[in-house]
């Protein structure tokens, strides 16, 4: 099997044993990333030179015998995480020149355990989008079919992933930013529960639901990854204070007994009846490993998007304010006061997409519509996540689609923002709950695009959904399939 | 018509704490601009805050000294608005919950004690400063002070005079730099008043419409401004028009009051709860910790002056105007024994002094101890009230102890009874005229007699022996 198919178990084997060097590796990577980065658009920034020397420094680490277990693997960025010294974009022009003085958290914990860059990908402006197509620097296009979009927010670090650019990519979820984009590319992602990665340096879009995650080609790659990334973190006040677990150690569990929830909600109207089926065969391989089945009721899911689409915006209005050409980032070069430098600002540096979410934002934050809008929301947002609650009194792990179709045409819907948002519909229930989520592979439609399997499980049951998914892959090779056309 | 003036205080106070209440930066005054604004004061992308139990501790700090009520929960919210020098677009501080409710304050007005009620005292963080000057058309910004805690303390609209409202704003002063939550320096604007004003015909139950005037940073000014404000008030009603409700700005050059926004320009500040920080729980460990560490607070330490001193109500409330003041009174009344002449010469003596030479009682050359001493030697008759001023301007001038001072200018008083019968005889025999006068009746002769003979013994007699001596050589 070659470096780019290798599972980040296999690359750490062969590194650790000096069957290759990370230079060598990390260079094996940049070259896919020269030769299909300008068909695929997956990466904002490549620098060839920094990740070179990032490796050699993880080489330096791996002879020293200090190493961590994946040490000299190289990884991408999502462009959300400031990267001191790599320009940090958030796929807009606002910060299309942006380069932090500093490393966001997680970068500071990959860099620690002598993981490269290979760069930074491309994602939805300031991570509002489902389809990578609000981008600054242009659409992503999906690696299993180039006319088609990766799935968004972290378009990009699916797509990477689906094209062998990267053996691995870090994401971030906010209503189904890292399952959406797996789902569509063919990739597993996870999203942990709020609080397990500590969001220090991820440029905040809506701050109660922005989680990042591991993205890769298996639950086990997601596994080791995971273990990288989480961690207490005191510049986070919602980072979670917990003793370090192995998020691998479950995953050769058998899975004899296990209790799957079939929410009926996510089996209903608005579902492609290829992803129904995709998902419903993925059951009855789990049953055929021991799983039982149960319905269960997620009665206030069908209010997730709307509820989903006053708070985010809400948060992201208020989050977005220090945009404002006054210190860093984009200045409309023309202006005649303050207010007009302000507005001019941010009419220019700003997409549609995210303009749109402000607006909305501040609409329902303002006064007399706080307590319709902002105040309503809140409380259904509790009743999902009692909902949620209810369900896993009577089981281990709640089973559904990631999305309700499979990878659009791109331009398909982005003149339609309500029928762009309804792709969340399965997605938005977990961050709204602060639940961990993840996606994985389950099938192929008839037009050979991936069909996404969602998992969501109890607060902090990382390693049971992984050992549940890691098990499903052990005997199904979805996962391990690659898009052709792309050597 | 008669007319009552309403007025109710927020008052700014700049939390002494070390750093900021988001951010680990300093918070020391005075740094060459931007030096002490880091990434998250500056508000980089990706940056959270973080709060600093410091400042949380200060707030408890207040709320116990004014017998408030401390929210065991509560919660950050943001006040969204846009201005160069709010870096994240948005204001941290506390809306919904505040840490403080329902506190009070006792001032005293016109010689009566009068009960100020506290609405809410609420944490929030400061703004960095716009400098207008020296940027030729353009504005420069200075984010040191971004992120500085503050404490807004509230109060319900009980003051009816601007007597009355500086009274307040001083007692709270008085009481923030006792406790040690607030430096309280004015001029650097650790105590920042805004004074919301209205007026009413007397006996009418509703309040008028509040115009609130911002920003005031001397106890002068707050006097001046609202004086002004109720004064333009009463002329605009008087004159058939109508106040609208307006934030308004006091000139110090003018002594006047102008406009600088109408209701309708009112910003619309869509707060929200702010998700980057969770609600801030006490708990009764904490509280009781922070309660241990209170001082003894301004109005109890005037009680015990009082009963424990012997001072006057009116006394013990001047020597508690400051936890410095009160705690020299104290050191010096226990050296001497004698609280009523500490209280006198705190308040005489030292104060004149303090004052002529512009210093604080923390600065004072003469430590309390010394002048407990000097005291001390009053007590005893060593020295006479006249000489014991001329050891304090030595004591002052820094020539060393007490007694040393005495020794070395020769002030003891006299009290060799031979010596003073001498000096006496001798003055009787060269003033015989005056002898005379006094046997023909003439009192004040007495008095000149005297006289010479303190001026005759370089003002050592005491001068009671000096009349009983001479009213039997006389008699």
């Amino acid at each position: 099997m070659s470096h780019a198919d290798a599972s980040l178990a296999a690359l750490a084997a062969q590194l650790a044993g000096k069957a290759v060097s990370s230079r060598e590796l990390t260079q094996h990577f940049l070259d896919r990333i020269a030769a299909l980065n300008p068909t695929i658009n997956a990466f904002v920034t490549v620098d060839a030179e920094k990740s070179l020397a990032e490796a050699a420094d993880a080489d330096a680490l791996i002879a020293s015998g200090q190493a961590g277990p994946l040490a000299g693997v190289p990884v991408a960025h999502k462009d959300i995480f400031c990267t001191d010294g790599w320009r940090t974009t958030c796929g807009s022009k606002m910060l299309a020149d942006f380069v932090a003085p500093y490393d966001a958290h997680v970068i500071r914990r990959f860099k620690a355990a002598g993981l490269p860059s290979l760069g930074k990908t491309n994602m939805d402006e300031f991570a509002m989008g489902s389809s990578n197509e609000t981008s600054y620097f242009g659409p992503v296009k999906n690696p299993w079919d180039t006319t088609r979009v990766p799935g968004g927010s972290s378009g990009g670090a699916a797509a990477c992933i689906a094209a062998r650019m990267a053996p691995a990519a870090t994401g971030t979820d906010t209503g189904g930013s890292i399952r959406q984009p797996a789902a569509f590319a063919g990739v597993t992602g996870l999203k942990p529960t709020y609080g397990l990665v500590s969001r220090y340096g991820m440029i905040a879009f809506a701050s109660s639901l922005d989680q990042a995650g591991p993205m890769a080609k298996s639950a086990e790659d997601c596994a080791l990854l995971l273990n990288v990334m989480t961690g207490f973190d005191p510049n986070d006040s919602t980072s979670l204070e917990r003793d370090k677990e192995d998020y691998a150690r479950d995953l050769d569990r058998p899975l004899s007994g296990l209790r799957v929830g079939l929410p009926k909600e996510f089996f209903a109207e608005g579902l492609n009846a290829e992803v129904a089926a995709a998902v419903e065969a993925a059951v009855a391989e789990l049953k055929k490993l021991g799983a039982t089945t149960v319905e269960v009721s997620l009665a206030n899911a069908g209010l997730a998007i709307p509820v989903y689409y006053v708070l985010a915006p809400a948060e992201a209005s208020s989050n977005l304010s220090r945009f404002d050409g006054v210190r860093y980032g984009y200045r409309a070069p023309d202006y005649a006061d303050l207010n007009d430098m302000y507005a001019k600002t941010r009419a220019q540096g700003f997409g549609a997409e995210v303009k749109r979410r402000i607006l909305i934002g501040a609409y329902v934050l303002s006064h007399g519509y706080y307590d319709a809008y902002y105040l309503q929301a809140q409380k259904i947002r509790r009743l999902i996540a009692h909902d949620f609650a209810e369900a896993f009194k009577v089981c281990d792990v709640i089973l559904g689609p990631t999305a309700p179709g499979t990878a659009f045409r791109l331009g398909e819907k982005s003149d339609d923002p309500v029928e762009m948002y309804l792709n969340d519909l399965y997605t938005i229930p977990a961050n709204l709950a602060g639940l961990p989520g993840m996606s994985l592979p389950c099938g192929f439609d008839a037009q050979h695009l991936p069909i996404g399997l969602q998992l969501v499980g109890d607060y902090f049951s990382e390693a049971k959904m992984l050992n549940v998914a890691h098990q499903y892959q052990r005997v199904t090779d979805w996962h391990a399939r690659r898009p052709e056309g792309l050597q | 018509m008669k007319w009552e003036t309403v007025i109710g205080l927020e008052v700014h106070t700049q939390l002494a704490t070390q750093s900021k209440i988001f951010s680990g930066s300093s918070t020391a005054f005075g740094a060459a601009p931007n030096t002490q604004a880091s990434a998250v004061d500056i508000a980089l992308p990706g940056v959270l805050p973080v709060l600093n139990r410091g400042a949380v501790e200060c707030a408890i700090k207040f709320g116990l000294a004014v017998g408030a009520t401390l929210n065991r929960v509560n919660m950050f919210d943001r006040k969204n608005y846009f201005y160069p020098d709010l870096p994240k677009g948005y204001q941290i501080s506390q809306l919904a919950k505040p840490i403080v409710e329902h506190g009070a304050l006792k001032i005293m007005a016109d010689g009566e004690e009068k009960t100020i009620r506290i609405t809410r005292a609420h944490m929030e963080e400061d703004a960095g400063k716009s400098l207008h000057e020296d940027f030729h058309g353009m504005t420069g910004i200075d984010l040191n002070r971004a992120g500085t805690p503050l404490l807004e303390i509230v109060s319900e609209p009980d003051l009816r005079s601007s007597a009355e409202a500086v009274a307040y704003a001083k007692a709270l002063h008085t009481l923030v730099t006792w406790i040690g939550i607030c430096d309280g320096n004015m001029q650097e604007g650790s105590f920042r008043v805004d004074a919301n004003v209205s007026v009413r015909p007397v006996g009418q139950a509703e309040f008028g419409t509040r115009r609130e005037i911002k920003n005031l940073n001397s106890f002068r000014f707050l006097q001046q401004a609202i004086d002004y404000e109720a004064h333009w008030q009463i002329e605009t009603l008087e004159d058939g028009g109508r106040i609208e409700q307006a934030t308004v700005l006091f000139d110090p050059d003018t002594g006047e009051t102008r406009m600088m926004r109408s209701k309708e320009d009112a910003h619309d500040y869509r707060y929200f709860p702010d998700p980057d920080l969770l609600p801030v729980k006490l708990d009764d460990a904490w509280i009781d910790r922070v309660r241990g560490a209170l001082p003894e607070l301004p109005a109890a330490m005037q009680a015990r002056f009082v009963e424990q001193y012997g001072v006057t109500a009116y006394d013990a409330g001047i020597l508690t105007g400051s936890r410095a003041l009160a705690d020299y009174f104290e050191a010096a009344a226990q050296v001497c024994g004698q609280g009523k002449l500490a209280a006198n010469w705190v308040m005489g003596e030292l104060s004149a002094a303090l004052n002529k030479a512009e210093l604080d009682i923390a600065a004072s050359p003469v430590s309390a101890a010394r002048l407990g001493a000097l005291i001390g030697r009053i007590q005893d008759g060593t020295l006479s009230g006249k000489l014991a001023k001329q050891v304090f301007e030595g004591l002052w001038a820094g020539a060393g102890e007490v007694d040393a001072i005495i020794e070395a200018r020769g002030l003891k008083q006299m009290s060799d009874s031979g010596e003073l019968e001498k000096i006496v005889d001798d003055v009787l025999a060269a003033n015989q005229k005056s002898v005379e006068e006094f046997r023909a009746g003439k009192d004040k002769a007495f008095n000149a007699l005297v006289g010479q003979v303190m001026k005759a013994s370089k003002g050592k007699a005491n001068p009671t022996q000096v009349n009983e001596l001479l009213k039997a050589r006389l008699g």
